[in-house]
């Protein structure tokens, strides 16, 4: 279980994130979308340690982690997958791997993992991580070493970036084999309506709040419309009114932080 | 400096040295295992960090030096090492179409106050393909400098090939100075083909390094330089390669680490005769107080040439320290793996 609590982050004064509160229950995958520049990166670089919020808890499995490192975050069951990987001259893709696994990678779950992102061993497995390799391939490859690290919790920065179509089915079984098979949670940064689609629940952030969140029956209809993605506030906020009445009846998840954006 | 010991050379069957034993030198032998000869402790650790020395023997042929003398020689059919007549050091002959064999020359300075210079020649006959691998230790313990300093000439006639790896360590006390000063000279043929692997990862004091080649028709160079320098140490690269013959290639690649206080310089000077293609490359990681100077130059005296030039020089990017880090390693060894994998 993952909560956050009125967390704020102003590099050089400006305010990214504003009093933002988030619940992930244990095995839900929950996507985070909304326009750019509203603050969803920063949120995910915050939960992951890379970046130090000014104020607010962090707090994971009732341990609160607002102050840890990323490496100690990341030993204490997050990861992180960026959304533009760096690469490394020097290492191969089964160096960056073995590193993800923690230990001994065998060629059988290298070849495995590989495939499951897209991607043939036989091909990569010793190629460099370098300039050489297109911005799909890194991608599929950062994938594949967050799958790996097999962690409680893993966060995906804008993972279809530099996708291309024919792969998203596969990357659509990797998020579900981590939910369904492997019982993470999971927080996704996206724009990308199947990877919406697969979510439990959705949050939308714009200007360093949530609009909306709520379960993907409920928002998804209001954001992907005729296969394209929509961000009217105004049907967002009316939605997010409705969320949080029938929650305050009792009926599950509600808006939260949008209350604050509307007074 | 007292009495120093300068180019004693390959004195194979010296009864001057204390050090030396009988050597096992059979040049006509065809014998695939020699004596092992007897060597000490200092010089079989060193042996085993630049040639995989496993204490026993070298699988081919070999020529062990160490404090200016042979501690052992075997020659096989196709390669011949024999002692020069004129200067300290060795000719070695590979016969022509001699393939899949090696041939291990390295070079050990275990004595303080030693000033090792010697001259090693290689004539590789038409259609060869064999791997040299040469490669020097310094160790001393003492306060006195300890130098070696290896002439090595490679002569590839039509069509022959090598693989020469060369790998440079200091060992012992910090406080004394460890000095490595190579020179290595090609000369290829129509076609010929030599891939220098060379590596210098500590310890050594101060280095200089030349390096050049010439190239015929077809010729082709490959040269991986790999460096570190830490401490007060300074390290030297200099490459110039000439490329003479109509479609001849180098590609040469230099990776280096300069920590401490450490100081650097690489220049690289690729001249192109002929149509022909050459390309540089020089990436320096700077930690704590290491300073690079890189000085590439192309020089094309022909319209046909393709030369071109790559450099970076810079501290690891943070990026790269953060994705380990998400990984689950400190930032200290996020930075050791990302050094290691550089310089593998």
């Amino acid at each position: 279980m993952l909560e956050i609590k009125d967390l704020c982050f102003s590099p050089g004064g400006k305010e990214i994130i504003k009093h933002l509160d988030l619940s992930v229950p244990d095995g839900k995958l929950i996507i985070i979308t909304g326009p750019n520049g509203g603050g969803k990166t920063t949120l995910a670089k915050l939960i992951a340690g890379i970046e130090r919020p000014d104020s607010g808890q962090i707090i994971f499995n009732g341990r609160d982690i607002s102050g840890l490192d990323p490496t100690e975050r990341a030993l204490a069951g997050i990861s992180y997958g960026f959304q533009q990987p760096v690469r490394f001259k020097g290492f191969t893709v089964r160096e960056l791997l073995t590193i993800a696994k923690g230990g001994e990678l065998s060629d059988e779950e290298l070849a495995r993992t590989l495939s499951l992102v897209g991607l043939d061993a036989d091909t990569y497995a010793d190629r460099a991580l370098d300039s050489h390799l297109s911005g799909g391939e890194i991608k599929r490859i950062e994938i594949a070493s967050v799958f790996l690290r097999d962690s409680e919790l893993a966060i995906f920065d804008e993972p279809e970036a530099g996708i291309d179509l024919w792969s998203f089915n596969a990357l659509i079984r990797v998020f579900e084999e981590m939910r369904d098979t492997r019982k993470k949670t999971m927080i996704i940064i996206s724009h990308q309506e199947r990877i919406i689609s697969i979510a439990d629940d959705i949050v939308l952030i714009q200007d360093g709040r949530i609009v909306v969140e709520g379960p993907r029956h409920r928002i998804y209809p209001l954001i992907c419309k005729q296969g394209c993605m929509v961000f009217d506030l105004r049907e967002l906020r009316e939605a997010a009114r409705e969320l949080r009445e029938s929650a305050g009846r009792g009926a599950g998840s509600a808006e939260n932080g949008g209350g604050e954006y509307e007074r | 400096m007292k009495d120093k010991k300068k180019t004693a050379g390959v004195t194979s069957g010296s009864p001057a040295a204390d050090t030396l034993q009988k050597p096992a030198e059979t040049p006509q032998s065809t014998e695939k295992r020699a004596e092992a000869p007897v060597i000490d402790e200092a010089t079989s650790a060193l042996l085993k960090t630049i040639a995989d020395f496993d204490g026993k023997y070298f699988e081919g042929a070999f020529n062990i030096r160490s404090n200016c003398m042979s501690l052992g020689r075997r020659s096989t059919e196709n390669i011949r090492i024999e002692s020069k007549t004129d200067l300290p050091g060795l000719d070695i002959r590979i016969a022509p179409g001699t393939k899949g064999e090696k041939c291990f020359i390295p070079a050990c300075v275990t004595k303080p106050d030693v000033d090792d210079l010697v001259y090693n020649d290689f004539f590789v006959s038409e259609g060869a393909d064999v791997t040299i691998v040469a490669g020097c230790g310094v160790h001393t313990e003492t306060g006195e400098p300890a130098r070696h300093s290896g002439i090595h000439r490679f002569f590839l006639e039509k069509g022959a090939r090598v693989l020469y790896v060369e790998k440079h360590v200091g060992t012992g006390s910090d406080q004394t100075k460890k000095v490595i000063d190579p020179q290595t000279q090609c000369f290829l043929a129509e076609g010929a083909y030599i891939e220098m692997d060379t590596s210098q990862l500590g310890g050594v004091s101060t280095s200089v390094r030349r390096t050049s080649a010439e190239l015929a028709a077809g010729a082709q160079i490959v040269i991986r330089e790999r460096l570190l320098t830490d401490a007060d140490e300074t390290a030297e690269s200099y490459f110039t390669v000439t490329l003479n013959g109509e479609d001849s290639k180098v590609n040469l690649m230099s990776r280096s680490v300069a920590r401490g206080n450490s100081h650097q310089t690489y220049q690289s000077n690729i001249i192109g005769n002929a149509r022909s293609y050459g390309h540089s490359e020089c990436d320096a990681i700077l930690a704590e107080n290491g300073r690079v100077d890189a000085m590439p130059q192309l020089s094309a005296n022909c319209q046909d040439a393709e030369l071109i030039h790559e450099a970076a020089i810079g501290k690891i990017a943070g990026e790269q320290i953060m994705k380990l880090r998400t990984l689950g390693l400190t930032e200290e060894q996020a930075e050791a793996t990302i050094i290691d994998g550089f310089l593998k």
